[in-house]
This record gives structure tokens, sequence and C-alpha cells, in this order.
């Protein structure tokens, strides 16, 4: 078997906290092969964006290492372009403008003024952004928002793809619009993609592999599960398909039996929210 | 806005129009009217040993006396420019090669080269704020370490008094430009400086907020982008902190204006400062009126530097949405 084109081995990390370290991972190890598209999924403050920003290089690993393409990740890079979770769009600047300050970072020097020009323009056409590519992000909508986010980072040709819960803090109706379209931007481009998510369906939907991780603290991988479905892959095909509904049952039955919080709703989750600090961060928005 | 909404609000806009009217002319004529009410009633109680304590209608006298003074100013100006020119021509055509003689009209400033005076000089003072605090905020709003380092220094200065620097500033200006034919007269040197010194601190702290809070997120694009330092600076810091820089500027504007007054009155710089201290000697039966116009003119020009600055900040501002009052 070749060697996996991205590799996380042992890969623990600690924040400082004023009451000691916390511990949010606890050697988490998974392979990824190129061109695959792996859902990271578990409960709130289990430490999915920890992960992720761990390859992306923004979190440094305390134990263990992520290995991409032979080379180990040390820090953040367009290689591993991160779609995230509130678009992170410079506000002034218009969705062309947006794209074209990473195409042109990225490929300094290496396109001319006119490839630059028309590579932006095929990625924001792969998105189907073009009629709003002179948009400023305050004028278009969070879904749009969430598409010129997700053309900039193709336009960096990433070796991977890293997506912050992308549509977690749209609704239901877009954000199937925005899963049909990534799924077939997925079947052209083939990118490696690492994608976190709260929703089952959506893992189920666009994964070949759910990794499913246990509730923090010292949180790692429980169960790896492989989608076996048919590409392209048609929602409302899939709906009445007994093994989609199987796949969906594994997920559900880890998250809710398995995993299951216990918790008092209302002090308790005030307590653990603010000690878990570091990933609650990001979890809370999508609320 | 949505197509609704906006044919909705023509179909009541002519309700509406007489209320804002009403409101945006109506309102401020009232508190106007009640305010020169006031004055007149307040000001004839006040007896000084200059006469009556000036009320509008002495004030409008007053204005239109030093508007008639400039006139009269330019008029002598010109004449004597005139009668030069002519004589001049007059020894040219007596003989092509006498040589002639241009001297510059040496009469005393008006009112109105004063206001003038007092434009060039806060503005040169704010420029030059501008030009050292807005990098020197950048710098700190980036470094944690310079912040920690330089806070005490700019948290104690920022309260200091123009008059208190105006003798420090006087002296070392005095020691260091020594120039046989100086560009800049000394007393407008001292002025500008001493605005200068006054004005930094609000855009210095105000910029260095900005920069110190520029989103997580944001940050961690220019992290994925590996931009470098200046790239991010340029794209990243900058216009993001570009609403608190403004904020920043507003407020050293204002300062700098207020601090000019008083700097000018004190450096002799031939300005408005100059120009309230003059007639306070001087202590004619005019000249109370004359401060007061010159009180009002000093107002009113404070509030058109506020009112371009906020137009200037409109026009920069990607925030649209940002309230700017």
């Amino acid at each position: 078997m070749q060697r996996p084109h991205l590799e996380l081995s042992q890969v623990s990390i600690e924040f400082p906290t004023p009451t000691g370290p916390f511990k949010a991972l606890d050697k988490v190890d998974l392979k990824i092969q190129e061109g695959e598209f792996i859902s990271l999924i578990g409960h709130s403050g289990c430490g999915k964006s920890t992960v992720l920003n761990i390859v992306a290089g923004l979190y440094q690993a305390t134990e263990g290492g992520v290995v991409l393409a032979g080379k180990e990740v040390t820090e953040p890079g367009p290689e591993r372009a991160v779609v995230f979770q509130n678009h992170s769009l410079l506000p002034w600047l218009s969705a062309y403008e947006n794209v074209e300050l990473a195409v042109k970072q990225v490929f300094k020097g290496e396109k001319s003024k006119r490839e630059i020009q028309e590579w932006v323009d095929h990625n924001l056409e792969l998105v189907h952004m073009s009629h709003a590519r002179n948009k400023k992000p305050d004028e278009i909508s969070g879904g749009m928002k969430q598409r010129v986010g997700i053309a900039r980072a193709l336009a960096m040709q990433p070796s991977v793809l890293l997506m912050d819960e992308p549509f977690g803090a749209l609704d239901a109706l877009t954000r199937a619009h925005l899963q049909d379209s990534l799924m077939e931007i997925q079947n052209q481009l083939k990118n490696t993609v690492i994608m976190i998510t709260h929703d089952v369906d959506e893992a189920v939907l666009l994964s070949d592999r759910i990794v499913m991780m246990t509730n923090g603290p010292e949180a790692t991988i429980g169960e790896i599960l492989d989608v076996d479905l048919e590409r392209p892959r048609n929602r409302l095909e899939l709906a009445d398909q007994p093994e989609y509904n199987h796949y969906r049952a594994e997920v559900l039955k880890f998250l809710y039996e398995k995993q299951r919080k216990i918790e008092d709703f209302s002090s308790a989750k005030d307590a653990r929210d603010k000690k878990t600090k570091p990933d609650s961060e990001n979890e809370e928005q999508v609320a | 806005m949505s197509m609704s909404q906006a044919l909705n609000w023509k179909s009541v806009a002519p309700k509406l129009d007489v209320g804002n009217l009403i409101r945006s002319v109506g309102v401020p004529f009232i508190g106007i009217v009640l305010f020169l009410f006031f004055w007149q009633v307040g000001a004839n109680q006040v007896d000084t040993s200059l006469g009556k304590f000036p009320g509008p209608s002495e004030v409008y006298l007053q204005a239109k006396n030093l508007v008639q003074e400039h006139q009269d100013a330019r008029a002598k100006e010109a004449a004597f420019y005139k009668r030069q020119d002519e004589r001049n021509a007059k020894k040219l055509a007596k003989d092509p090669n006498a040589k002639i003689k241009v001297r510059k009209y040496t009469g005393k400033e008006t009112f109105f080269d004063q206001i003038l005076t007092s434009l060039v000089t806060v503005l040169s003072g704010f420029i030059v704020a501008t030009i050292i605090a807005v990098p020197l905020g950048i710098m700190i709003g980036l470094s944690k370490t310079l912040n920690s380092a330089l806070n005490p220094v700019i948290q104690t200065f920022k309260p200091v008094s123009p008059l208190a620097w105006l003798p420090l500033v006087t002296m070392v200006v005095s020691a260091v430009y020594v120039s046989d034919d100086p560009f800049f007269a000394k007393s407008f040197l001292n002025s500008m400086i001493t605005v200068t010194l006054c004005c930094l601190w609000p855009t210095v702290l105000n910029t260095s907020v900005g920069v110190a809070s520029v989103s997580q997120d944001l940050q961690n694009v220019s992290k994925v982008l590996r931009l470098n330092w200046i790239t991010h600076v340029r794209k990243i810091v900058l216009p993001s902190s570009i609403p608190m820089i403004f904020t920043g500027l507003r407020l050293s504007l204002g300062i700098a204006w207020m601090v000019l007054i008083a700097a000018e009155m004190l450096a002799q710089n031939p300005g408005l400062g100059k120009f309230v201290w003059d007639e306070f000697q001087n202590g004619s039966s005019n000249s109370l009126g004359r401060i007061m116009v010159a009180v009002l003119v000093i107002g009113f020009i404070g509030f058109l530097l506020d009112y371009a600055m906020l137009q200037l900040q409109k026009a920069v501002n990607w925030d649209k949405s940002s309230q700017t009052r």
C-alpha cells in the first residue's frame, strides 16, 4: 500500500489554562489517501476544530505530528487552504479581489497577469459566483460569502482542503445547495478534503470516510466509518436507499448512544464551555 | 433595501418630508433663536471695565467692522502695488536699463489673514502628527512588548497641556533652528510643534487599539496565505483598522485646533490666538465684541474641520454599516 498523502500520528495537544494544562486531544492517529473526502464529526467541544487547526498549522501539537506529502507540518501555508466557518473574507475587498489576493500570493512569479485574472475568474465560475465578482462581502448573502470563501481556498490548489464547518452558519436550503455544488466540484477536481461537521446527513452524503470523535477532554478518534456509496451521489435517491440510512444510523448510534453527553443542560454546560475555551470559541458561533 | 420597502418609503414620503423638514431645519432654528435671546439678555447683565459684555448685535457690528477692515486693507494693498507698478513703468520708459525696485506690501494682517495663518499652522501640525502617529500606532498595535514599553510614556504625555510644552519648544527651536533667512517663522514652528506634541496621542492610541483588534479570523487567513510582514500590514492590518485610525484622527484634529489657539497666544504666531490676545491687550470698547467674533469663528472652523474629517472618514471607510457621527 502506498504511503498516505496526509498522516496524523499520535497527535496530542495541551492548552495552558489558569487551572493547569488542559489536554484537548490525546493520541489522534489518522491516515488519509490522496483524493479522499474525510468528515470529522463529534459533539461540540470535542476537539474537531483543534484537529483541523493542527493540520492547518495554526496550532502546534504538543506531542506527535502531521506529515503532508512527505513533509512535516510546522506552520500554516496555502497548500493546506482553509475554508473558515464564518467565511473570513476581507470585508473591504470585492469577491474577485479576495480570491485574487490568494492567487497572487500563491502563484507569484508563476502566472502572468492575464493568467492570474483567468484563474480567479475560473474559480469564481466554479462556485457559480461570477455574477457577483465585484460585490463586497457585505452586499452578498451568507451562502454566497461561503462560496467565495471556497473559491478562494480552491484557487490556491491546495494538496489538502480543510473546511471548518463550512456550512454550519447557513440555513438548511442554502446548505443543501452548497453541498451539491461542493460534490460537483469535488467530482471534477478530486481534492483531498477534511471537513468538520455537526450534520450527520452532510457527513454521509459527502464523505468517503467519517471520522467520529469521542468527547473531550482528551478526545480522540472513536470510530471510522467507510461510506461505500457510489458517486455521483444524489440526495433524493439516497434518501430511499437502505445503505444510506444504515450509514446514518451508524453515525447517530455513535453520537447518541456511545458518546452521549450526560449533563444537566443549563449550569453544567456553561461551566464546561468556559473550561474548553480554545475549541468552544469556534463552535459557539454556529448556534 | 428590498423593492417593497423602497416602494413603501415612496408612498409615505410626503408626510415624512414635513416632519423631516421641521426636525432638520425648524428645531435647530428655534434652538439658535433661543440661544441668541438668552445671550442678549444675559450679556446686558454683565458690566466690565470695557463696557457691557457684547451681545449678538454688538458682535454682528464688530464682525461687519472686521470685514470692512479687511476690504480696506486689501484696497490699500492693491493701491500700493498699482502705484509701484506705475512708478516702475515710468522709470523704464525713460531709461530701459534703469534698476527698478519691487517692494512687498507690509501692512498689518487682517482678521482673515490671521484665520488663514491659523489654518495653515494647525493643518501642518496635524499632518506632522499623523505622519508620526499612524506608523507608531501600527507598531505598538502589532507588538505587545512595544505596547507595554510605551504605554506608560504615552499615558504620561497624553494629558500635558500645550502651555507646558510651549516654553520648552520655544527654547529648543531657538537653539536648533538657526538660519539667516529662515523659511519658517519661529513663532510658526513653535505653535506647530506644540500642536503636534499635543495631538499625537489620540491617533497613536486609537491606531494601536485598531491594529491590536484585527479579527483572529483575518489573521488566520493571512497566516494561511503566508503573507509577508509588509503585505500583512498593507492588506490586512491597515484596512481593518481604518475606522479606528480615523476615529483617532478626528479626536486629534479637534485637540489640535483647541491647542493651537492657546499656543498662538503665547508664541505670538500671527493667527487667531494672537488676534484674541492683541485685542485683550488693546482694551478698547470694541475689544470684547471683536474677541467674541473670534470665539464664534474659532468654534465654527472647529466644526467645519470635524465635518471635513467625518466626510473623509466616510469616504475611505469600507464598513458602510458602522455608525459615524
